[in-house]
């Protein structure tokens, strides 16, 4: 039985996620404002969109961020998955908490050790600084976010179906693709777009190991920020929400249409 | 658990173990060496990590170049230690504030019709997806002199003049709040979720009132979800850089923007290791104890 929403719970919630998105609506309203003035309402316009595309700095600084963002979080979702696969199915195996460990704890290190500490191995190792490196670092801390999302859904998962494949002569990699993988991909495909917002969205871990060259977007938007609010970086912010949630919508419609047709099957 | 099925073949367990023993593990040993040495005046600014080619008397060279001096000279001076102490009490105050924000959103969420929660959760997890520097940045212009929050409070005639929120500490941790606040929501909502509603009907069975059960009841089974929320604000939040560089003032001393000044600006990489060797130490505590919560509960499935 539940009580419901008591009006307790009713103005918790609303204040709550009005806390969340208000910053946020406001955000986007002003990147429509035709004056420069932050806080003075000009008029709508869409003059600060137009001025995007005009800005080869700005536009070439996202091409590396998607470009960093598509590598790193395609290594990191074959990493975090195998990693995941390790930390529930290996049982226990020397070393396993040094392992557990590694997965978990860039979770939660501040950026800025693992930025400095990044740096510090590319430069031992006399490796340019750049394209690469960023690549690398991503890789590094969002696999630790695949392994955990991945992990969530290997725990519930009923192993009798991987077991009558072998049963039938399937090898380990093939059961492992045609019958483990369809299985978990939902959680694998929702491990590469949060490796992928993770990698577009990071400022520190980049300005630490990138190179001349190699400058990404949220470094980018950084150097303009400090020197204060303006209606382009507004706008650019727009673009990029906009970007990132409507990835983040029609991968969960395409989620949920392939439940729909998987039950549909069944 | 993996007792009695065939356990996955080595390879797979070797890849990832590799990876983060190369790019997680290595770089923390290379941190630690270099906050013992000195800086030069090179590019890059420090001394070689190790000549081979020396032979056994470079192995005597490098154990002779190594000491403590960057850690006498972090630890006493003031604005370091002030720094550190700076770091963790705002960390401290804006988990306990986000405590008392989180808990009555997470158990709204929890108490709302079944068809709501997996709408609630997607809205909670939607800001976790957007810019975390974006999000930073909307603040900016809300708080300054001339922002939307003084206006608002001039209009309704609630002050008289602008209040300077902007470049203060609590702008800060209206910021950490602000940015940590699904964090915190989603491990307490789990809990919340999973509890079975009967313990409360046998609890108001047995005559106690609705605050009476709620203390003896609902909040012990949340208190999991409520340490590891606290863990997983707390802990990046001491060595946040982003927060207190854009809404804190020049008096806002953090240690991820002191490390960062340390080696952007004054490209000291020493000092810079040997405040990130000291954080990390103030640190190790609470990621053991965060660890150990995600491997019981990996375990307990």
């Amino acid at each position: 039985m539940r009580k419901g929403l008591s009006w307790f719970n009713l103005v918790s919630l609303t204040l709550g996620f009005a806390f969340l998105y208000l910053p946020i609506v406001l955000l986007i309203v002003y990147s429509f404002n035709d004056s420069r003035l932050v806080a003075v309402w000009g008029g709508f316009s869409t003059r600060w969109y137009a001025e995007i595309w005009q800005n080869a700095a700005l536009l070439d600084a996202a091409w590396v961020t998607l470009r960093v963002a598509f590598v790193s979080a395609t290594a990191a979702t074959i990493l975090g998955t195998l990693a995941a696969l390790t930390l529930v199915r290996r049982g226990r195996f020397r070393g396993r908490l040094l392992f557990s460990g590694m997965v978990y704890a860039p979770l939660v290190m501040p950026e800025v050790i693992l930025g400095l500490s990044l740096l510090l191995l590319f430069v031992a190792v006399e490796l340019d600084r750049g394209f690469w490196t960023v690549t690398l670092a991503h890789t590094t801390f969002t696999m630790c976010f695949v392994a955990v999302v991945v992990q969530s859904r290997l725990i519930g998962f009923d192993r009798s179906l991987e077991e009558a494949a072998m049963d039938l002569g399937a090898t380990p990699f093939r059961t492992f693709f045609s019958v483990t993988l369809p299985l978990i991909f939902p959680a694998v495909a929702a491990g590469w777009i949060l490796a992928f917002t993770l990698s577009l969205d990071d400022l520190v871990i980049a300005s630490f190991t990138t190179g001349p060259g190699a400058t990404t977007l949220p470094m980018r938007i950084y150097s303009q920020v400090r020197l204060g609010v303006t209606p382009e970086i507004n706008a650019v912010s727009t673009v990029f929400i906009a970007f990132v949630a409507m990835l983040v919508i029609a991968a969960s419609l395409a989620m949920k249409w392939q439940q729909a047709r998987q039950r549909a099957a069944a | 658990m993996a007792d009695g099925h065939k356990r996955p073949h080595p390879i797979v367990a070797a890849m990832p173990y590799l990876w983060l023993a190369a790019f997680f593990l290595v770089p923390f040993v290379i941190v630690f060496r270099l906050s013992l040495s000195d800086d030069v005046l090179a590019q890059p600014p420090y001394a070689p990590l190790f000549e081979w080619s020396a032979g056994w008397s470079g192995v005597r060279e490098f154990f002779a170049g190594l000491d403590f001096e960057n850690y006498a000279f972090v630890l006493t001076d003031s604005l370091y230690i002030e720094a550190y102490w700076q770091s963790i009490w705002i960390a401290a105050v804006s988990t306990a504030i986000l405590m008392l924000i989180g808990f009555p959103v997470a158990y709204g969420m929890a108490r709302a019709p079944q068809g709501w929660r997996p709408i609630l959760l997607m809205l909670i997890i939607l800001p976790f997806w957007t810019s975390f520097l974006i999000r930073v940045y909307a603040w900016m212009g809300i708080l300054t002199r001339e922002g939307l929050l003084n206006q608002a409070l001039l209009a309704i005639g609630l002050i008289d003049e602008p209040l300077d929120i902007l470049a203060t500490n609590a702008a800060v941790i209206l910021g950490i709040v602000y940015s940590y606040l699904p964090f915190m929501v989603l491990p307490l909502y789990a809990a919340l979720e999973r509890q079975d509603d009967t313990l409360l009907e046998a609890a108001a069975d047995l005559g106690a009132p609705p605050w009476k059960s709620f203390w003896l009841v609902t909040f012990p089974l949340a208190l999991p979800g409520l340490v590891a929320g606290s863990l997983l604000c707390f802990i990046p939040a001491v060595g946040e850089f982003v927060i207190p560089d854009l809404l804190g003032g020049s008096d806002t001393l953090m240690i991820g923007r002191t490390l960062w000044t340390e080696f952007f600006t004054n490209r000291s990489w020493s000092v810079a290791s040997t405040i990130a060797v000291l954080l990390l130490l103030i640190l190790v505590v609470p990621i053991a104890l965060y660890q150990n919560i995600q491997s019981r509960s990996l375990e307990r499935n």
